[in-house]
């Protein structure tokens, strides 16, 4: 007996020192899942990259419901974890209450800006990858009409659909961009059947290029693309491969570099907090070409799309945020 | 609105009309017996999950259909036992089914796949095709009633026509058949069928198997021929809207079609239009997401009409000694 309690009692000392040790980054992966194919799967992507090159460890959970949100947060930080990325805009106002509580703990939040000492805010030039893929999406439309189907209603994705519309705009200035979104509360994110009753809806007004930013609502969209033989255009993973034959391209956003970069800097102790905006100069956002749409990428479209970037990148286009001013300047 | 945008939303609106009618009359079997059946969202949603699994392990869209099937009816026999065989609380029962089909189905799928909770993009054979009905490709160059024909009655898969066949099928049963007599009966007065010589318990567990059957034909549609896979809680809650429209209807099949069809309409003219655009004034899209649960309660206020429901309902019967 007193053999087995000095046995538990070591293993609780090594335990405990193992806890006060830990310095490893946490990771919390949202809504939506680690495998939405989409915005928490680059993030898990990331981090399993900087698992791999540096042998490091981290510590992962995945919330299951809004309400999680603060406890799943402070028991990340109590648990020692250094820094502690944050997945999404929906995080902004508990973070905003949780970091000042534990000064020495860095937290990373990724789509929306926190300003707190201890917090690095990431943010992606959204518009600006959008905008390529609606140049992209005008050149390869027949029909005049192409559509964008968002998740939940906020203006991160209006980011996204006002992006789209001024590159579709801008190759034909008649064209007409159709957008719904899925819904108003977080369950929009995880809806398929609705997002392939939504484009259906569009490609029967005219629509022959769907782009969808709508986590996993989203599958349902590409889905619907490839049953009915249109385009589409996926958002945050590379999703070209999941139907070669009609995915035109991705609007990239490397979620999954800022989680490594976010870890590496930890790890070198070098992580600034303040914001960053990844844009197309940095190659934050990107328009995804790979074997899978190699066939689809015409000549026309490379080029005009490597001249938009670098007139983007170099101020020449102004590409409007919709998050500045809560409006867009085109017709939608 | 043209004719043409008519001929795609009525298109629309049968996709999604379907699951909703499906579990409709599963709810109108199970509830004329004398079982509040609050479940079906949560049988709808183990179809669905077992459906995809099997279709996406086997390759074979038939097979899954089946595996959803029995997991519905399997579902129903454990709300059967409870409600029926130990005469516990209906709606509980059913409560803790939908909890249990959420958080299993999940599970067994992250277990199985390690997809996040959801199955794989299904291809081929293990989805259904859709269907082109006999003519359609001939009569679509008939003026009105041939778009009507082969653009919107024509092209879903075969389960939007099995449920279509479905309410004639229990029009049929219900109010033709010694059954359906029988059924309806044990609904509204249990105590007198026995007193005639006629199993009660038969007769309700012949019910929620029929329940079972139908609420797992919905969710084999969702996953394998709305969409292509499951996904954690795709129901979405269409479990409970078509409660709402079986109350709407006053639980009699007929009604119950239109019921359905008008709530699938309300989805599909809120997918089509962000917002209907009345001269006076503008209705915002979720207004109208909002209507079919709205003209459910002024329908059980009793402003059009009342809705009575089987007099039996959500009371285990007991027999007396």
């Amino acid at each position: 007996m007193t053999s087995m309690s000095k046995i538990l009692g070591a293993a609780a000392t090594l335990a405990l020192s193992a806890g006060a040790a830990l310095a490893e980054p946490g990771l919390i992966i949202d809504l939506g899942g680690k495998f939405d194919k989409s915005f928490n799967e680059s993030a898990y992507t990331g981090a399993q990259r900087w698992v791999e090159e540096t042998g490091g460890d981290y510590v992962e959970t995945e919330l299951q419901s809004e309400a999680q949100r603060e406890q799943t947060m402070r028991r990340m930080a109590e648990r020692g974890a250094n820094p502690v990325v944050v997945l999404g805009f929906a995080n902004a106002s508990t973070l905003e209450k949780v970091a000042p509580d534990y000064p020495d703990t860095n937290f990373v939040i990724i789509d929306e800006q926190v300003d707190q000492p201890n917090v690095k805010s990431i943010k992606f030039a959204e518009h600006e990858g959008s905008y390529l893929a609606g140049m992209m999406a005008a050149i390869a439309s027949e029909t005049g009409t192409v559509s964008f189907v968002g998740g939940m209603d906020v203006p991160l994705i209006r980011k996204f659909a006002c992006g789209y519309a001024q590159g579709a705009k801008a190759v034909n200035e008649d064209i007409e961009v159709i957008q719904n979104m899925t819904g108003t509360t977080p369950a929009a994110w995880n809806d398929p059947v609705k997002g392939g009753e939504l484009t259906r809806s569009q490609i029967s007004q005219g629509s022959d290029v769907v782009y969808a930013a709508a986590g996993g609502t989203g599958v349902g969209v590409l889905q619907a693309a490839a049953d009915e033989g249109i385009y589409a255009i996926g958002v945050d993973s590379n999703q070209n491969y999941m139907h070669p034959e009609t995915m035109l391209t991705s609007m990239v956003k490397r979620v999954d570099n800022a989680v490594y970069d976010a870890f590496e800097a930890a790890e070198a102790g070098t992580l600034e907090t303040g914001l960053e905006v990844l844009d197309l100069e940095s190659e934050g956002v990107a328009l995804a070409m790979d074997e899978n749409n190699e066939d689809l990428v015409t000549e026309e479209m490379r080029t005009a799309i490597d001249e938009a970037k670098q007139q983007i990148i170099a101020g020449e286009i102004e590409v409007h945020d919709y998050t500045e001013t809560d409006s867009c300047p085109v017709e939608m | 609105m043209d004719f043409l945008t008519i001929i795609q939303i009525g298109d629309s609106t049968i996709r999604l009309a379907t699951p909703l009618l499906l579990a409709c009359l599963a709810g109108l079997f199970s509830e004329r017996s004398g079982i509040i059946d609050i479940g079906l969202e949560g049988k709808m949603l183990i179809s669905a999950f077992f459906s995809a699994a099997v279709a996406a392990l086997t390759g074979s869209v038939w097979l899954g259909l089946l595996a959803g099937v029995a997991a519905a009816v399997i579902f129903s026999l454990i709300h059967g036992l409870a409600s029926i065989t130990f005469r516990g609380d209906q709606l509980i029962s059913g409560v803790a089914l939908n909890f249990l089909a959420s958080g299993m189905s999940v599970l067994i799928a992250q277990d199985i796949f390690a997809q996040g909770g959801r199955t794989p993009s299904l291809s081929g054979d293990a989805r259904f095709a859709s269907l082109d009905l006999p003519f359609a490709e001939a009569l679509s160059g008939v003026p009105i009633l041939g778009p009507i024909y082969s653009d919107m009655l024509s092209g879903h898969t075969i389960l939007v026509y099995v449920a279509l066949l479905a309410v004639p099928a229990t029009w049929y049963v219900l109010f033709r058949t010694r059954f359906g007599l029988r059924l309806r009966a044990v609904g509204e007065n249990p105590g007198a069928v026995d007193t005639a010589g006629v199993s009660v318990k038969r007769l309700r567990y012949g019910a929620v198997l029929i329940c079972g059957l139908l609420s797992g034909l919905g969710g084999a549609y969702l996953s394998t021929g709305l969409a292509a896979g499951f996904t954690q809680e795709m129901t979405a809650g269409r479990g409970y809207i078509a409660l709402a429209a079986l109350i709407f209807a006053k639980w009699r099949p007929w009604q119950a079609l239109g019921a359905c069809l008008l709530f699938g309409f309300l989805q599909a003219v809120s997918n089509r239009f962000n917002s209907i655009d009345l001269i006076l004034f503008e209705i915002p899209n979720a207004f109208v997401l909002a209507l079919p649960y709205i003209l459910t309660v002024v329908i059980l206020a009793g402003f059009v009409g009342r809705a009575v429901p089987p007099r039996a309902g959500g009371t285990p019967y007991v027999k007396e000694r």
